[in-house]
């Protein structure tokens, strides 16, 4: 049974297209897997239909007038292609938007109370949360107390993070983590984020532009090109075919 | 398939800037002028001119000159009544005091003065953003009605403080008739559109709309925003100035302040967000959707309903049925009936494909 479960992708897309406003194809036809406690990345260069994809599982993309006509999103085997965004956290995927989006008003402890209350914790089961973030963001609690809206370019990529994961997610969508952000910097991010996926069993779906970097830590790779899935592979794999790295990685 | 671009190809710098670039766009408007100007006159009467149509227009042309303002640079304003009773107070002076002033020239000094009147309760723009700036410009509807009314020199000294607006002869020809008064309006609308059709497709429409979308990054190329926002209020205020010459000459044939309260202002303010902020277009269907559906429920019901239903309480189910429709259509399209026509025309485009 327990064996069963573990085959089961945590998300599956069935050749998704994606359109906005009805009229402007943005994905075309992206089908891809995440294996259940595994970091899978999703590179291309701009406008290749990264965001727009992560923004279709989430639901995120109705916002924007966008909707998915074809294919289906599955999240632990259920349909969620029309889920509503709150119910997905709820059920334990969260995204992380491409550029932070940190409330700056509030401190950055508060930052991270805002992602745990949509399960209604105990003070007790807070606390607990918060010292976990704290752990594998130890930057973070020494500026508890400081505005979000103060803290670095780097230190509030950590606090979008550690905000998804107050929600105690399976699976985390992450939106260019690396943007804008010293190299050293990316560096510990990532170091995080595969600490987290090793102890907690987080899986994660980033996308991003800094191909080197993702592949270091990803499991598994799918390069998409004007809204399809142009190659996929095991990280070794996509590291290993030449025309891709010249074509697409710029490694 | 017959709104298509193709084989349209433009060989110079100018054909291309044109404000209508497709035969479609210019076929379009040709027909459209063509009924407003020949067909209407002879199919509508007195009362549509006066009732329906002339006052359509006019919330039209105001709408366009909020729209400058609010759509295209980004300031709210909530003193459009105010510089719209400005334009036709000076314009009934000048009129006036000036002997054998021309009609059409009292007008255009009518809007300058709101212009002017225009740049300096823009002023506060210069450090306020926002709804701060939306009450600050209250100021405006407040002040101005109280100089109006208190000062009885602009009413040339008329014990009600109300004026009866002189016959509009222009060029020795008498445009007094519902039909003469709606071709006036249509005429100067007409004109102005283009004007401001102009306008936005200009530098300084581009300045606007870069000062609106991010004030920041407009700085930083270059546009000083200080004089880009005082220029938005100017040219607004003398779109409004004209619009309110043409209600009081042309709509209401009388010149008195109280066709001008806060009431109008946000007449005109939901004009633009139902028809659409940013597009001239959505002036004229916010102020159709303003000015002819409730004429159009109270039509429908009093034939329908007359006598079913008690006629206060048909009032009252008119009004109801109204907002309902407001919150509608603002749900469906929150970017005002504009949008839907951007979206039915690029879909036009593309047909019968989908993409």
């Amino acid at each position: 049974m327990s064996t069963e479960l573990s085959n089961v992708p945590i998300l599956q897309l069935q050749s998704i297209e994606v359109v906005y406003e009805k009229v402007i194809l943005a994905v075309k036809d992206v089908s891809l897997s995440v294996a259940a406690n595994s970091i899978v990345a999703l590179l291309g260069a701009n406008g290749a239909g990264k965001s727009t994809t992560l923004k279709a599982i989430s639901g995120l993309a109705a916002a924007q007038r966008g909707e998915v006509v074809r294919g289906r999103v599955l999240y632990q085997g259920d349909d969620i292609t029309q889920a509503n965004p709150a119910a997905l956290v709820q059920g334990g995927l969260v995204q992380v938007l491409e550029g932070r989006h940190c409330f700056a008003h509030l401190g950055v402890e508060e930052n991270l109370i805002t992602g745990a209350l949509i399960k209604r914790p105990t003070a007790s089961v807070l606390k607990q949360q918060l010292e976990r973030i704290y752990h594998y963001f130890p930057r973070l609690k020494k500026l508890r107390k400081n505005l979000a809206g103060y803290a670095s370019g780097g230190e509030q990529q950590m606090v979008a993070i550690g905000r998804a994961l107050m929600a105690e997610p399976k699976l985390v969508l992450l939106d260019e983590p690396s943007m804008g952000l010293a190299p050293l910097v990316v560096e510990e991010i990532f170091d995080i984020i595969g600490n987290l996926n090793q102890q907690q069993g987080v899986s994660f779906l980033l996308a991003e532009q800094n191909a080197s970097i993702a592949l270091k830590y990803a499991h598994h790779g799918y390069v998409i090109e004007n809204g399809r899935v142009a190659a996929h592979g095991t990280t070794q794999e996509l590291k290993a075919r030449s025309d891709l790295q010249a074509l697409y990685l710029g490694i | 398939m017959l709104y298509r671009e193709s084989g349209q190809f433009v060989t110079s710098y100018r054909a291309d800037q044109r404000v209508f670039r497709l035969w479609q766009e210019r076929w379009g408007l040709a027909l459209l002028l063509a009924v407003a100007f020949v067909m209407v006159p002879f199919i509508a009467n007195d009362y549509w001119f006066s009732a329906i149509l002339i006052p359509f227009l006019v919330l039209s042309l105001a709408g366009l000159g909020l729209n400058l303002l609010t759509g295209y640079a980004g300031q709210l304003s909530l003193g459009s009544a105010a510089f719209m009773a400005v334009g036709a107070f000076a314009a009934y002076n000048f009129h006036l005091r000036i002997e054998g002033m021309p009609f059409l020239l009292s007008f255009v000094f009518g809007g300058l003065a709101a212009a002017g009147v225009g740049v300096i309760f823009g002023l506060p723009s210069l450090r306020i953003k926002g709804f701060y700036l939306l009450v600050s410009t209250l100021a405006a509807q407040f002040f101005v009605q109280w100089v109006l009314t208190n000062f009885s020199w602009f009413s040339n000294n008329s014990s009600s403080g109300v004026i009866t607006a002189p016959q509009l002869i222009i060029a020795g020809h008498d445009f007094s008739t519902p039909l003469g008064r709606y071709l006036l309006t249509l005429g100067i609308v007409a004109a102005l559109t283009v004007l401001a059709l102009s306008i936005v497709r200009s530098a300084l429409g581009r300045n606007w709309m870069a000062v609106r979308d991010m004030d920041t990054a407009a700085a930083v190329i270059g546009i000083s925003i200080a004089r880009t926002k005082l220029v938005a209020f100017a040219v607004s205020s003398f779109f409004l100035g004209i619009a309110g010459s043409l209600w009081a000459f042309t709509y209401l044939g009388t010149v008195e302040p109280h066709g001008f309260d806060l009431t109008r202002s946000f007449q005109i303010l939901f004009i633009i967000i139902i028809g659409g902020l940013g597009s001239v277009l959505g002036n004229f269907l916010g102020a159709a959707f303003i000015v002819l559906l409730p004429i159009l429920l109270s039509n429908i019901s009093n034939n329908l309903l007359a006598g079913a239903i008690d006629p206060g309480q048909l009032e009252n189910i008119q009004k109801i049925i109204f907002g309902a429709l407001i919150i509608f259509f603002l749900i469906k399209e929150p970017d005002g009936l504009a949008r839907i026509w951007q979206s039915l025309k690029r879909r036009a485009r593309v047909w019968p494909l989908r993409f």
